[in-house]
């Protein structure tokens, strides 16, 4: 009889305990609409520390107006944003908007594995409404053209969020101390180099950049390398078609000698971050920095009575129009796996608007992506816009040079400053890297 | 009964091996399994390229075996000037000095500070142009000496191993300091009793009784500081030129540079071999010494 009873209570504690489960995993799988929709949040991946809190006013504007909670998540320096969207994207947890920063050809690849969705037809649509918003050039950075030679399905991948230009800023106090009109900065090498002299007798220094951060020789480099042998010639040499050793490539890397020899490089400008030559631009030790219009906002920040002009960097020959790299400065990308799809190009239309443009504009000084929100900004900044006409970008060339290459390139470039090798020996050092790669590209 | 003592002994061990087997292990093998492969780190589908990154690293990537020799002199450097230091210091810390635990705590500062903010302090002092190891160099009467240390390629190199050295002295000293004072005073005593002189005593007692402990330091010496990396991102960059690139940011330039995981996985691989050799070889000598002794 006990042992019946006994049965029978662990037969209905079992039962008991079934049930409960029962209830858990059917309220688990249960779908979501039974119980009240929540809200859409879109969750946006970015590295811009200095626009974190106009990001934050923006998405409580848009959930007043939509009732659409945008979550802005902050992840700086840059280096660990680039790792954290790659490990995400490996992970399949990337947000619903984030951006992409690197080479066009890693660009590609997260199209190719499906990360990106394409935006052309919203772009296009009412009469590409949207796609008319921008700068053309600002727009390019994120376009795939049918001859791209990445393999990506032609169309647009991107919004830009701002514009920038690199070019070159010169202290105009520093420049009456040396007996030079303020208001005209060296328009040709020649003029550059004079100064430079001048600059050597007086004790002053010269021009600081962060060439540490090896992108930005290559960017210099590539000005000069538009301006001596034309863009044509420039991407025959990435496509393997014109060697490195061509006189045209060595007078681009003579040209960093001969700056170096007028005593106009920075001492020790091989090992400068571009930080450090904010501080030392901001500060009036340099007369020159070669730097992008976001220095607009962290001069300011640094030292806001300081007197500074832009200019281009000088020109070398008259051949070939100058060119600076610029374009899009950062752009958002929408994550094509995303159950918010719809809601996050909403909210990247809305944030492209002009008011929003121009709220960002003001409250970050950076250059809008909206040509039509550029009435209300800073007069450096207008400097910096003025040469939008002149800019290019690597990622706009359609062929994207090896690494490797521009790796020795730019490293190269260090050589000749600091007097370790000549201009002929680092065109031949890079002519022989970019034949390896080559041969291996040619080889797989 | 010897099967369930042996059962309970592997019951024991278990946890620590999933744990060790999760966390070392599985990463190792699928890190090794991504060297054998071509891939940008995004794609979802990777060429097998077979040892194809292996054979690069070993015949054709000069900078790698470059930035190989870089790290050897820094550890070079630490084995002799750093560990020296350390040894000499903790031998005077370890008799009966005024301030002597003073000195213990500020010989152990450098170790615990960011090795972000020791880099940007040498930065700075080692700067060309407002640096105050110039200053003082003028002041002194040496204005021939100044110069931009850090863009120098003949002084970036040994700048960046002193600082190392620097930085890390302090862990020796700690370690010397502790195999010191498990050496018996007795021994001392009866040494002096029987009329040894200083440089007996630390010959006969002291070093052989230390040796353990220098193979320890000396191993741990080698593995931090080839893989030394924060500090020279700090104050170099890995620049001028090549000139104090190491391993570490070589992997670092495969992996966000030019975008090749897989290479950068079969470069990390290798060094590991390479220090795992290292290990064992300076072991085997450190063995020998001990015999001798």
């Amino acid at each position: 009889m006990k042992k019946g009873r006994r049965f029978i209570k662990s037969f209905l504690k079992i039962k008991i305990c079934y049930l409960i489960l029962g209830l858990f995993v059917i309220n688990g799988c249960g779908s979501p609409q039974r119980l009240t929709k929540p809200k859409p949040t879109i969750t946006v991946w970015h590295w811009m520390t200095d626009r974190k809190d106009a990001f934050l006013e923006l998405a409580q504007r848009y959930e007043e107006k939509t009732g659409v909670k945008v979550i802005f998540e902050l992840y700086a320096p840059s280096d660990a944003y680039t790792q954290k969207v790659r490990a995400a994207a490996q992970g399949n947890t990337l947000p619903d908007i984030f951006g992409i920063l690197g080479e066009m050809r890693d660009f590609a690849s997260f199209i190719k594995a499906g990360y990106v969705e394409d935006l052309t037809d919203e772009m296009e649509e009412n009469f590409a409404e949207w796609k008319n918003r921008f700068f053309k050039k600002a727009l390019e950075v994120n376009e795939f053209t049918a001859d791209n030679t990445y393999g990506v399905k032609p169309g647009i991948y991107g919004v830009p969020i701002d514009i920038m230009t690199i070019q070159m800023v010169y202290n105009k106090r520093l420049f009456k101390e040396l007996g030079f009109d303020p208001e005209k900065p060296p328009q040709d090498f020649q003029e550059f180099i004079n100064i430079g002299k001048k600059i050597k007798e007086k004790g002053l220094q010269g021009l600081v950049s962060g060439w540490a951060e090896l992108w930005m020789i290559d960017c210099l480099a590539n000005n000069f390398a538009f301006n001596i042998m034309g863009k044509d010639k420039v991407i025959r040499t990435i496509k393997g078609e014109v060697p490195y050793t061509d006189p045209d490539w060595i007078k681009v890397l003579t040209l960093f000698k001969e700056m170096q020899d007028a005593g106009l490089l920075y001492n020790g400008i091989v090992t400068m971050i571009n930080k450090t030559a904010e501080q030392l631009f901001a500060n009036e030790k340099a007369v020159f920095a070669f730097n992008g219009s976001w220095c607009v906002n962290v001069y300011r920040g640094m030292n806001p009575d300081l007197d500074y002009g832009v200019m281009l960097p000088p020109k070398v020959s008259d051949k070939f129009p100058r060119s600076i790299w610029g374009g899009a400065g950062s752009s958002f990308m929408v994550n094509a796996n995303s159950s918010f799809k719809k809601e996050a190009i909403a909210f990247l239309k809305w944030l492209t608007e002009k008011e929003q443009q121009i709220f960002l504009s003001e409250k970050t000084f950076n250059l809008p992506a909206n040509k039509d929100s550029l009435g209300k900004i800073h007069p450096r900044l207008a400097e910096f816009a003025d040469d939008m006409e002149l800019t290019t970008h690597p990622r706009i060339w359609g062929v994207s040079e090896f690494p490797r290459v521009i790796e020795a390139f730019d490293k190269g470039i260090q050589s000749i400053i600091i007097g370790e090798k000549t201009p002929q020996e680092v065109a031949q050092e890079v002519q022989n890297i970019k034949e390896k790669e080559l041969a291996k590209k040619k080889g797989s | 009964m010897r099967f369930k003592s042996t059962l309970e002994n592997y019951l024991f061990i278990l946890p620590a091996l999933v744990i060790f087997s999760i966390f070392y292990i599985y990463p190792f093998y699928k890190v090794f399994q991504l060297g054998l492969y071509d891939w940008d780190g995004i794609s979802p589908t990777k060429v097998f390229v077979g040892l194809g990154n292996f054979k690069e690293i070993i015949f054709e990537d000069k900078i790698w075996w470059y930035s190989m020799l870089n790290a050897s002199y820094i550890t070079l450097i630490a084995l002799t000037f750093q560990n020296a230091l350390a040894f000499l210091l903790a031998l005077a810390c370890d008799r009966e000095i005024r301030l002597r635990n003073f000195y213990r705590v500020v010989f152990f500062i450098p170790p615990v500070l960011s090795e972000v903010v020791v880099g940007l302090v040498w930065q700075w002092i080692l700067d060309g142009n407002y640096g105050i190891l110039n200053s003082w160099l003028v002041k002194l009467g040496f204005p021939h000496l100044v110069r931009n240390w850090l863009s120098d390629p003949r002084t970036a190199l040994n700048c960046v191993a002193i600082v190392h050295s620097w930085k890390g002295f302090g862990w020796g000293f700690l370690i010397f300091l502790a195999g010191l004072q498990t050496i018996p005073r007795e021994l001392y005593e009866a040494a002096r009793v029987d009329g040894a002189s200083a440089w007996q005593i630390f010959k006969k007692i002291t070093l052989p009784l230390m040796i353990p402990v220098m193979v320890l330091v000396a191993i741990l010496t080698v593995l931090g500081t080839m893989q030394a990396f924060v500090l020279i991102i700090a104050m170099t960059g890995g620049g001028p030129g090549y000139h104090t690139e190491v391993p570490v940011l070589r992997i670092l330039a495969s992996m966000r540079g030019s975008s090749r995981f897989g290479y950068a996985c079969a470069q990390g691989i290798s060094f590991g071999v390479i220090l795992v050799i290292v290990s064992f070889i300076q072991y085997r000598f450190s063995r020998r010494a001990r015999e001798i002794y």
